[in-house]
């Protein structure tokens, strides 16, 4: 619909400048702050303009928080979740949309019903199972009597060996990989792809993987950079997860690192909220870059298919 | 010799019957056309050839090779979609190239076949294109390099200039029916379209509801239409079918009363007939010539080249292909005469083509229809 009146012009335009500032509000707030001393940024009110303290600022934050590697794991983390929730999702669609299977469906439901739980809901016996990755495969092996028959049979007792996913990268990294809404996106790809092209390819003769290798993933590059934008941005933010399973702090991330920098050094000392904010603008950085390159896929994977 | 042989091949598609068994020889070398409306099965008997459908019952052989059981790879045949289905991510050369890559011939080589491809069809300048950056006409051309390439014994083409303009479309044709020649293989093509038919065509088979009403060549089936069925879809406009009884002796009588002249029709059994005349079959004789009919002129369409005369005749809708040095006007009256030679008899139940005495045109017909 388009409308020219100089009326709605300026009303439209409004409700965005409005919006805008909403959501700009807490940013600025977040910078201003960031850039006045520990004595300023404490009275009441906080001025709202910036002070000369910034570059002091982010510098204690950046050499004080050792923000250099928790940098560094955060990207391994981001880096290592995106890959490998791309990789899951359009294999796990592939296999939906292109081949006949029993309980197709069912399974692609059971994906879709995943999305309505989040991480938090889960939480716990995800941790039961990142503590000791062989546990699930133990229990079902002694609920359906298998180590008994083993047991019986050769007198040996099974006991898989403990695999403990706390304080690594794959514990950080693995639990995060399922991925409902990438499956759902890849799905969606799947389907407006033409049948002739699969038809033209079968008459070439390529194999299912072949196809998937030449045909598909090449087709949904714009998909993919919009999928890897969005789930680089959510693994980087994580925080809840980081927390339970990493004690470590050689295995730390940014994002866990900058609720310590708000306490004091000494208790019972206000909050350096100064240095926090600096912190929180270095963390925002790598996923405001990685937006700001990938948006022109990002844009085009999502509105329109590019055939 | 890449003969096609399919026998008895049936297809549903859940508990319906698309394809109801189906008899038909490809010889090495052939041009064949399949024609038939939309949904009559055409398409799936195609891709059945192919291997991109399952066969329910029923044998196809290629090359004396029962391909049945066959991947699509393995059947020799190349195939040119109706959209073209070139990979849009893929240069020309690419898409050309794509089925050696797969077979794993080393790149030099490939490159070279491309070209050689390439040339035949015209496109060497845009081998480093998209598909994207190309008209329709050279998508076409590129979809059928691509079929070329390999070398195919067989090449299947699924109304592959349907979706090209009408001037395109006559160069098109043109085209395939000279690489059809120079390249030797076995063609099957897939149309709806009867001008595409008729001129293409080595070998003319005519589909309806799952089933083939004629095979012949493109003049046997024009001038001996083995069914109502085949004589309604080809030829444009129409064949003109009239309801008549048999009559005293040599005559036939119109549902108005009227009588026609036909010599032989007691050699036939039946009473109950439709006849069929080609508007252009249909001579025009002074007013008051015994056996002349009237038929009052409803409109006439100009073609430029002569004109189709419309009006009621028998209750139904009549056609008159007229030279254009004759001048007819709306509202007028044509006297007509319908030559002996020029009616085609079909049995009013069955619609199956009835042969009297009548061997004029000398030609054989192809009907093969079964009577199951």
């Amino acid at each position: 619909m388009i409308e020219r009146t100089p009326l709605l012009n300026f009303a439209t335009h409004a409700i965005l400048v409005v919006g805008l500032v909403i959501l700009l509000l807490p940013l600025w707030i977040v910078f201003v702050a960031s850039t006045h001393d520990f004595r300023t940024v404490n009275t009441v009110p906080m001025p709202l303009w910036p002070g000369s303290h910034m570059v002091e600022n982010y510098v204690t934050a950046w050499t004080q928080s050792g923000f250099g590697p928790k940098m560094l794991n955060s990207l391994v983390m981001a880096i290592g979740v995106t890959t490998g929730k791309i990789a899951i999702a359009a294999l796990s669609a592939y296999s939906i949309v292109y081949f006949r299977y029993r309980l197709r469906m069912v399974f692609f439901w059971l994906v879709f019903i995943t999305l309505m739980l989040p991480l938090e809901v889960r939480i716990v016996p995800t941790y039961a199972v990142a503590a000791n990755a062989f546990r699930p495969l133990q229990v079902v092996l002694d609920v359906f009597g298998m180590s008994w028959l083993l047991e019986a049979v050769t007198g040996l007792r099974l006991v898989l060996p403990e695999w403990s996913l706390l304080n690594s990268y794959s514990g950080l990294i693995l639990p995060l990989i399922a991925t409902a809404t990438g499956t759902f996106l890849y799905r969606q790809f799947f389907l407006t792809v033409p049948d002739e092209l699969l038809e033209a390819a079968k008459m070439d003769g390529t194999g299912p993987l072949r196809f998937l290798f030449d045909i598909l993933l090449p087709l949904s590059k714009t998909n993919m950079a919009a999928l890897a934008t969005i789930m680089f941005v959510y693994s980087w933010n994580q925080y809840l997860w980081p927390l339970l399973i990493v004690t470590d702090p050689a295995y730390g991330t940014a994002v866990m690192q900058l609720q310590r920098i708000v306490p004091g050094p000494l208790f019972g000392e206000p909050p350096r909220w100064h240095i926090a904010m600096a912190g929180t603008l270095i963390v925002m950085l790598p996923p405001l870059l990685v937006v700001v390159f990938m948006q022109r896929w990002f844009v085009r994977g999502l509105i329109n298919q590019d055939k | 010799m890449a003969d096609i042989l399919i026998r008895n091949v049936v297809k549903s598609y859940g508990r319906t019957k698309v394809v109801h068994g189906i008899d038909l020889d490809i010889l090495h070398g052939d041009f064949v056309v399949i024609l038939g409306p939309s949904g009559c099965g055409k398409s799936t008997l195609l891709r059945m050839i192919a291997g991109l459908e399952e066969i329910d019952a029923g044998e196809i052989a290629i090359a004396g090779r029962v391909v049945n059981e066959l991947e699509p790879r393995e059947r020799g045949c190349a195939m040119v979609f109706q959209n073209y289905a070139l990979y849009p991510h893929m240069s020309v050369a690419e898409n050309i190239g794509y089925s050696l890559k797969i077979m794993g011939i080393r790149k030099a080589e490939r490159l070279e076949r491309v070209a050689a491809v390439a040339r035949i069809v015209g496109l060497e300048e845009f081998l480093d294109r998209r598909p994207a950056q190309l008209s329709g006409g050279q998508r076409q051309r590129v979809a059928m390099a691509r079929a070329m390439i390999k070398e195919p014994q067989v090449f299947l083409f699924d109304e592959p200039l349907s979706n090209l303009d009408a001037k395109l479309r006559v160069q098109m044709r043109i085209e395939i029916r000279r690489l059809h020649r120079r390249l030797g293989g076995t063609s099957v093509f897939v149309t709806h379209d009867q001008v595409e038919a008729m001129t293409l065509a080595d070998k003319l088979v005519v589909m309806n509801a799952g089933r083939i009403e004629q095979v012949g060549t493109p003049k046997e089936v024009y001038h001996r239409p083995a069914s109502l069925f085949v004589a309604g879809f080809i030829g444009s406009p129409p064949m003109n079918i009239m309801s008549v009884e048999k009559a005293t002796p040599g005559l036939a009588r119109l549902a108005s009363g009227a009588t026609l002249q036909m010599p032989w029709l007691d050699t036939v059994p039946e009473s109950s007939l439709r006849l069929g005349i080609r508007p252009e079959d249909i001579e025009l004789v002074a007013p008051g010539t015994p056996g002349a009919m009237e038929l009052p002129v409803e409109f006439v369409e100009e073609l430029g080249a002569g004109h189709l005369v419309h009006g009621e005749f028998e209750g139904a809708e009549f056609v008159v292909a007229l030279p254009g040095a004759i001048e007819v006007v709306a509202g007028g009256r044509l006297h007509m005469r319908f030559p002996p030679e020029a009616l085609h008899m079909f049995d009013a139940v069955s619609g199956l083509r009835l042969d009297g005495g009548e061997k004029a045109s000398g030609l054989n017909s192809g009907a093969v229809r079964e009577f199951a």
